[in-house]
């Protein structure tokens, strides 16, 4: 016993005075000479490459199924059925990473970071969505997302929420958006993963403060159908812009609009226009005048919310480890700080200068000082677009599912009586008027 | 009057369909961008042992409820010692297999005497029961010859987008690497 605690402590004195470094050899391994064999460390393999290319395959046929589901066969109990197994494969088989959603950041970093390349599989995971989004709406929200398909399954009791709140929750997504590609370009953390609310359940395990995050989303969602989609999901945001422009969408009726109004209320998600007639003609030149202050304040907005994001550089940047390592040093150096962090004593036994430190994490704020005037402007620039897309009225005619927001999830198709006629389930009797 | 209305009608037409255009290709674009920078190889996240601390939030941050990381040994590495600082807690009552002397907190390392080599001793991780924490690795790193080290196991990772460990990493020793060069083992320099 006291041998051993001489060993030890003449150990300790001897070995601390020359360093913790590692791969020293401090007793040299022995020469075996009775022939016993040294075991070698195991290396088990990860994920093979090919199930990363089936993964692929299986999200372009899901989007390819959801498209023609969507826009020929219009069923809605298919798109449901083609919404569970994407939350089974996507989801719990797959378990999550990487999304589309996600993979925003990983292509933001790629741009921005020299020595960072996207693996092709990330890459086509990121892209595919947008195309077939151009080409037929959202239908990778109706039925491949998991994320979306977890919350369209607990959509129990919708209530209809009001277009001012709908139109002001939705700008969160677009501040999500710019953030998750700010602090992904900087090589500062993947937030969009970070704060994923339900990659927690594919998983089955997890934080679990995102756990109890993901709970509260599943169970607004039976009250305010998908909620993440439509107020949060930053991936959504580009989705919605190229549905705008899609060559093909979703028809509410197979034929023309008899103005019903039976599907009116079909939507949980707030995404169907009613008919709308043009401005009454001093409205309309009240809102005249307004558009063209709003037009005016728009480069105000940009430059000021511009002007936010950079001066915030000093607290954006602290989510960049480097920077916070050099602010904690800097109080350690100054006596401000008197212990010190795993973080501080890892930097000081690299040996390192805390000159270069301070100048690395200088570069990093500079750059969220520019990150930050185009981060803020772009935020800016939604602000105005979304102050000017709500003075403005669209005249229309018949009941529409708005481009943007509709999920095509079908739940309307079976509202139609037009649908039921064609499907020979209704005799044609309804007349125009 | 309806002549004007088609005209409109013509006119967003047409702008809608420029957009799309535009649209499809700026997609392709960026398509072309990105491919330049795209690498065939798939990547895992893996734990720098060089840089590694020990600091034990790999035990606790990783999104498995039992982590990912586990402690492998080099056994090259290894000085196969009678006390060593890795299996023994700084204090050890006697110098046995007695869990009263072990550092590791779930006695996942086990000494083996072999006999016909005296007087060394041979140690093994036992995985089922490893969970990460680096106790052993600190232990091995400060007084020993440094052949225990903390590897991201590839059977049990979920390789997420962003590692929960790696950004909970105080040395930043987390990086991604090639899918097909998943390990980066500590090596006898000597050999």
């Amino acid at each position: 016993m006291t041998r051993l605690a001489y060993i030890t402590i003449g150990t300790a004195v001897f070995l601390l005075s020359s360093g913790i470094a590692s791969g020293f050899e401090r007793f040299p391994p022995p020469d075996f000479e009775s022939g016993y064999v040294q075991p070698s460390p195991t290396t088990p393999n990860p994920r093979q490459d090919i199930y990363e290319y089936i993964d692929v395959v299986m999200l372009l046929a899901a989007l390819s199924l959801s498209s023609y589901l969507v826009l020929r066969k219009r069923s809605r109990r298919a798109i449901l059925a083609l919404c569970i197994f994407s939350l089974f494969y996507f989801g719990f088989w797959r378990e999550g990473c990487v999304c589309p959603i996600g993979a925003i950041q990983n292509i933001a970093l790629s741009i921005f970071d020299r020595d960072y390349a996207v693996p092709i599989a990330v890459m086509l995971f990121f892209l595919l969505p947008l195309v077939f989004t151009l080409f037929f709406g959202r239908t990778f929200c109706a039925a491949v997302c998991p994320l979306g398909a977890i919350q369209d399954l607990v959509v129990l009791r919708p209530v209809s929420v009001p277009e001012w709140l709908e139109s002001g929750l939705r700008l969160f997504a677009y501040v999500y958006l710019v953030a998750a590609v700010l602090f992904a370009a900087t090589g500062s953390a993947f937030v969009i993963c970070r704060y994923d609310p339900f990659v927690s359940f594919f998983h089955l395990s997890g934080n679990f403060n995102i756990l109890i995050l993901g709970a509260c989303f599943l169970l607004v969602g039976v009250f305010v159908g998908r909620p993440y989609c439509r107020f949060v999901c930053p991936y959504g945001v580009i989705l919605r812009q190229l549905s705008r422009i899609s060559k093909w969408r979703v028809a509410i009726t197979p034929d023309d609009c008899i103005k019903c109004r039976l599907c009116e209320d079909s939507c949980p998600f707030g995404a169907i226009k009613e008919p709308a007639a043009d401005w009454p003609a001093h409205d309309y030149n009240r809102s005249k005048k307004r558009l063209g202050f709003l037009i005016l304040l728009l480069p105000v907005l940009v430059f000021s919310c511009g002007w936010i994001g950079f001066a915030f550089r000093p607290v954006t940047s602290r989510v960049h480890a480097t920077v916070r390592l050099a602010d904690r040093i800097y109080l350690e150096e100054t006596g401000q700080a008197e212990d010190t962090t795993d973080a501080s004593s890892a930097f000081r036994a690299t040996g390192k200068e805390v000159k270069d430190l301070y100048a690395e994490a200088l570069d990093i704020q500079a750059n969220f000082g520019w990150g930050g005037w185009l981060a803020g402007g772009f935020v800016g620039l939604v602000f105005a677009l979304k102050l000017i897309a709500v003075s403005r009225r669209r005249q229309r005619t018949d009941y529409e599912a708005d481009r943007a927001g509709c999920l095509a999830c079908g739940r309307c198709f079976d509202y139609c009586p037009k649908e039921h006629v064609k499907r020979k389930l209704a005799k044609e009797t309804i007349s125009e008027r | 009057m309806m002549a004007e209305n088609k005209n409109d009608i013509n006119r967003r037409h047409f702008l809608r369909r420029s957009l799309w255009a535009a649209g499809l290709t700026g997609l392709g674009a960026a398509a072309g961008f990105l491919s330049r920078k795209t690498n065939a190889r798939n990547t895992v996240w893996q734990i720098d042992p060089e840089i590694c601390v020990a600091c034990g939030n790999c035990a606790t941050y990783c999104v498995l409820e039992e982590s990912a990381v586990k402690c492998v040994h080099a056994y090259a590495m290894c000085g196969y010692c009678r006390i060593c600082f890795g299996y023994f807690g700084p204090e050890p009552h006697d110098i046995n297999e007695g869990a009263e002397n072990q550092l590791c907190p779930t006695g996942a390392i086990q000494r083996k005497y072999l006999k016909d080599d005296d007087p060394y001793y041979e140690y093994t991780i036992d995985e089922l029961l490893c969970m990460g924490c680096g106790k052993c690795v600190k232990g091995c790193n400060t007084f020993g010859n440094g052949s225990l080290f903390l590897q991201v196991r590839h059977d049990r990772c979920l390789n997420c987008n962003e590692c929960s460990i790696a950004a909970a990493c105080p040395s930043g020793a987390y990086k991604r690497v090639p899918a097909d060069k998943p390990y980066l083992l500590k090596k006898v320099d000597h050999a």
